[in-house]
């Protein structure tokens, strides 16, 4: 579980199953479909029959067939990379009905990702059952040019757009499913602390 | 202070509006415009009768943005022995002066939902008027299923018909018509929310259909206007001044505490809004938690207690006040 | 009373400075001689003739300066200015309060006549002169937020109600104290606060927050909240942080009465009648430590207060880097005499 630092920082209860819902579509990469079989494990056949889950990862061929095989009775889908999987999602929830419940497992961009979308089609984020797998990596957004950094796994960080050197805050915004990056020797330019990999 | 601001009103136009429910219109006393309100909102009215006084939550129905009277729909419960829809149906006529509150909403519209499906059942049509109204004029996709008795005991079904056309499906129970929640909660599109507004087994049925159906708590919504549930008297004591209050078996404790003079925070005097949470110092009695407020967390804990709907079975209630 | 307006800047040459009468008018925001975080509630009633609680909206004398800063920020920067799309009848809400009240309270510079839906507005001060429809946007030149927030002074944001919460779904924010709208629109309450220390732990935000989801029609509330900028700056966003930073290593003990200032902020809250949504105004108020001493209480005061803040407070307001020279300066204005409770001047 990831650390609960401040209140706006999202937390991530673990993945749990709706044994109501008629639809289950689960949101995972490749950390995160361990957690899918683990519930699938918990759960029984029947809530894996009613689920599809789209891993949003880039595998191999034999990664793909081992998971398939895990992941079975549930349909399951394999998105190259995680905005292809964005985009597949977007197409199942512009027609789906009520009783689809939603799933996202594994790195934060993932489930923020995952959380942003659904909220596009009318989903609270209080109703998507989370949990966190694999690496530490963050989605910053530089407050300053508004630029978005992908997979930063260290603070502080050079923003990719505008090359200030930015403190990554633990505040964290749903709507850009970011947290947030400032600069951080705008007092004394230039005194920047040691980078440190805390986010691996 | 406690509460909210009142104002004094006079009644305009009261009307049959079906076999036991009348429709009230109130101005204000000097004419002067009353504020605008949003769709589901309500309104105390302050009642006295001999020495009695009675506040009884009350749906606003008309048009959010007419500000130049509010109007309500009382049904007349023989049964309640509470006395406070009776008083309006029997003491107050054209011209009777009233004190009321300002609009207060415990239960808006979800802005962010795609479609809103609304369940009425009898008098629980009343927050939906305003709602309905609102939810129109933003163009926001809506339908209403009203269960009612039949023709004579349903309130403004010709008039929901003839404005919103085929989004007011109608069930009449005389006919055996039921409202089929299991059909119309299976149909719907992602991001619908629904709201229920009714007696109570009817928000049950719907809450469990609506689970069962898959739908997550956070789309679903109700709203129970119940009068503070009758019991035996118990003794209420103060911690703060030593003071010993009895609780009559029609009272609340808040009633109670406001026949006594004490002054007590409250707003919606229905357990929803969370205002006369009250901590409970010690207790011989076991707590009939009868409010919409408490998490099942704070009840178990028996420190708190909402005055305005919650009793005790017998004994005394110590409380921090 | 008509008011005159001054020219001056908030930027560059830094020429804003108060009047002696503005001085005296100051909501000093201390009552005591320490300070720390509490629900500091109180229903935003009228105040004294003459005093910033007079009107629910304050006008000073440095009204159409502060706007025209505003433009310039908003020039720059749009994205100062948001409203999600279900905003839209909070935002008439608003246009609505504000409108009314400044014609009421201000008639030599403000009128509004309104026929029905069709509404006349007049600002003298700005030049304005606007027929439009109520409940038309294409009748205004911005969304009615934006449009009356050019005119208004005070930064101000919109808060949704839903699911026993607060959302801030809307604002127009060109004068915070280094937080970010672009960043915190669509936040609730507990996390747009997130950042605050201690004042989560100490259950402010919980109970403050269940106070407001009942704020009644027609029953504002208020209260004070502070902070200290250098330069009379109104534009201290976290956006822009790399422009005013640097400024908080330019204290020194010959420089510090002249620029730093005490930042305060008078913050109303009101519930708007359509949409069910909370406004939230925050009229910022800056003074020079210079002027806050001219008030004998106020410079006894405030060195104590300074001295009292624990130190996630120092660090969180941002006052690490110049706070002690600010005590070292203001300990000249206190002789140790005791001070009277309340914040007014003696
Ligand atoms: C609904 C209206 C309100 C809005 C929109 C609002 C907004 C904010 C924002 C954006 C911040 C800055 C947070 C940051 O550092 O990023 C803040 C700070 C704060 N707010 Fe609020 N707030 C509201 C109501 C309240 C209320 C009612 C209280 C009462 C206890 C309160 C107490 C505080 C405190 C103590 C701080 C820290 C300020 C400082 O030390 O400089 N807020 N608020
Ligand atoms: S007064 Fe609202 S819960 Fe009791």
């Amino acid at each position: 579980m990831t650390p609960i630092t401040i209140k706006s920082r999202p937390v991530y209860p673990g993945l749990s199953p709706d044994l109501n819902a008629r639809i289950n579509l689960i949101v995972c990469d490749k950390g995160g479909a361990a957690a899918v079989s683990e519930l699938f494990a918990r759960a029984e056949p029947p809530f894996a029959k009613r689920s599809t889950v789209f891993v949003a990862d880039t595998l191999s061929t034999s990664e793909m067939e081992t998971l398939k095989k895990e992941l079975a009775p549930a349909a399951c889908e394999f998105l190259p990379t995680l905005s292809s999987g964005i985009g597949r999602l977007r197409e199942v929830l512009n027609d789906a009905p009520m009783g689809l419940r939603l799933y996202a497992a594994g790195t934060e961009p993932l489930i923020g990702s995952v959380v942003q979308a659904a909220a596009d089609y009318g989903i609270d984020h209080l109703s998507i059952r989370t949990e966190h797998r694999g690496s530490l990596m963050r989605r910053v957004q530089c407050v300053h040019c508004k630029g978005f950094i992908e997979n930063v796994t260290t603070n502080p960080v050079t923003c990719t757009h505008c090359g200030l050197t930015l403190f990554v805050r633990d505040h964290y915004s749903r709507r850009l499913a970011a947290f947030q990056g400032v600069c951080i020797d705008a007092e004394i330019p230039g005194d920047v602390p040691p980078t440190e990999a805390i986010y691996q | 202070m406690s509460g909210s601001l009142l104002r004094r009103v006079r009644v305009a136009e009261v009307e049959q509006v079906a076999a036991r429910i009348k429709r009230f219109r109130f101005v204000d006393i000097d004419n002067a415009p009353l504020s605008e309100f949003s769709g589901g909102s309500h309104i105390s009215v302050v009642m006295h009768s001999g020495d009695r006084m009675m506040r009884n939550p009350y749906s606003l129905m008309g048009s959010p943005t007419d500000t130049s009277s509010y109007q309500i729909s009382v049904l007349h419960c023989g049964k309640d022995s509470r006395g406070g829809s009776q008083f309006m149906h029997e003491n107050v006529a054209v011209g009777t002066e009233l004190e009321i509150s300002e609009p207060l909403n415990l239960f808006p519209p979800a802005k962010l939902a795609k479609k809103h499906v609304l369940l009425a059942g009898g008098i629980g049509i009343t927050p939906f008027m305003s709602m309905m109204n609102d939810l129109d004029s933003l163009r926001s996709d809506f339908e209403l299923h009203y269960g009612v008795r039949s023709l004579e005991e349903g309130a403004y079904c010709k008039y929901l018909q003839s404005r919103y056309g085929s989004r007011v499906n109608i069930y009449r129970q005389d006919q055996g018509q039921m409202i089929p929640l299991q059909t119309i909660l299976g149909e719907q599109r992602l991001g619908s929310h629904m709201y229920v507004c009714g007696p109570k087994p009817m928000i049950d049925w719907a809450l469990q259909t609506a689970e069962l159906l898959g739908w997550p708590d956070e789309n679903v919504h109700y709203e129970q206007f119940s009068a503070p549930p009758s019991g035996t008297p118990f003794i209420v004591k103060l911690a703060k001044t030593g003071r010993e209050i009895m609780v009559k078996g029609h009272q609340s404790i808040l009633e109670a505490l406001e026949e006594n003079g004490v002054d007590a925070p409250f707003l919606c005097r229905g357990g929803a809004c969370g205002q006369c949470e009250t901590g409970v110092i010690a207790c011989d009695g076991y707590i009939e938690h009868n409010d919409h407020f408490l998490s099942e967390a704070e009840r178990v804990s028996g420190k708190k207690i909402m005055i305005c709907m919650s009793r005790i079975q017998t004994g005394s209630i110590t409380l921090d006040l | 009373m008509a008011l005159i307006f001054k020219d001056e800047t908030f930027r560059d040459d830094f020429t804003y400075t108060n009047s002696p009468a503005t001085i005296r008018r100051f909501p000093f925001p201390f009552i005591e001689d320490q300070y720390r975080y509490s629900v500091n509630i109180e229903p935003h009633t009228p105040g004294p003739k003459g005093s910033v609680l007079e009107f629910p909206f304050d006008i000073d004398e440095h009204y159409v300066s502060e706007m025209r800063d505003r433009a310039m920020v908003l020039q720059d920067d749009p994205g100062r200015c948001q409203a999600l799309p279900h905003m839209m009848t909070a935002q008439w809400d608003m246009l609505e309060l504000v409108m009314v009240a400044l014609a009421r309270d201000y008639p030599d510079h403000f009128t509004l006549h309104r026929d029905g839906a069709h509404w006349h507005w007049i600002n003298k001060p700005l030049k304005i002169d606007q027929k439009f429809v109520f409940g038309e946007v294409n009748s205004l030149p911005y969304e009615p937020m934006e449009y009356i927030g050019r005119q208004v002074q005070g930064d101000f944001s919109i808060q949704d109600q839903r699911d026993n919460q607060l959302w801030m779904d809307a604002g127009i924010i060109t004068s915070q104290a280094d937080w970010s709208l672009d960043f915190d629109v669509g936040m609730n309450f507990f996390e747009w606060h997130a950042p605050v220390p201690l004042a989560h732990e100490a259950g402010v935000f919980e109970r403050a927050l269940k106070f407001l989801l009942n704020l009644q029609i027609g029953k504002p509330v208020r209260r004070l909240n502070w902070t200290m900028t250098i330069n009379p700056r109104l534009d201290t966003s976290p956006e822009n942080y790399p422009k005013w930073g640097t400024d908080r290593t330019t204290v020194t003990p010959e420089n510090v009465g002249k620029k730093v200032h005490l930042r305060v902020e008078m913050q109303g809250l009101f519930r708007l009648p359509r949409s069910n949504a909370i406004l939230f105004s925050i009229r910022g108020y800056l003074m020079s430590l210079e002027q806050i001493v001219t008030v004998p209480k106020w410079g006894r005061r405030l060195p104590r207060v300074l001295k009292s803040l624990p130190q996630e407070l120092v660090d969180y307001k941002g006052l690490s880097r110049y706070r002690q020279t600010a005590i070292d300066w203001l300990e000249k204005y206190d002789d140790g005499a005791p001070t009277t409770p309340g914040n007014g001047p003696d």
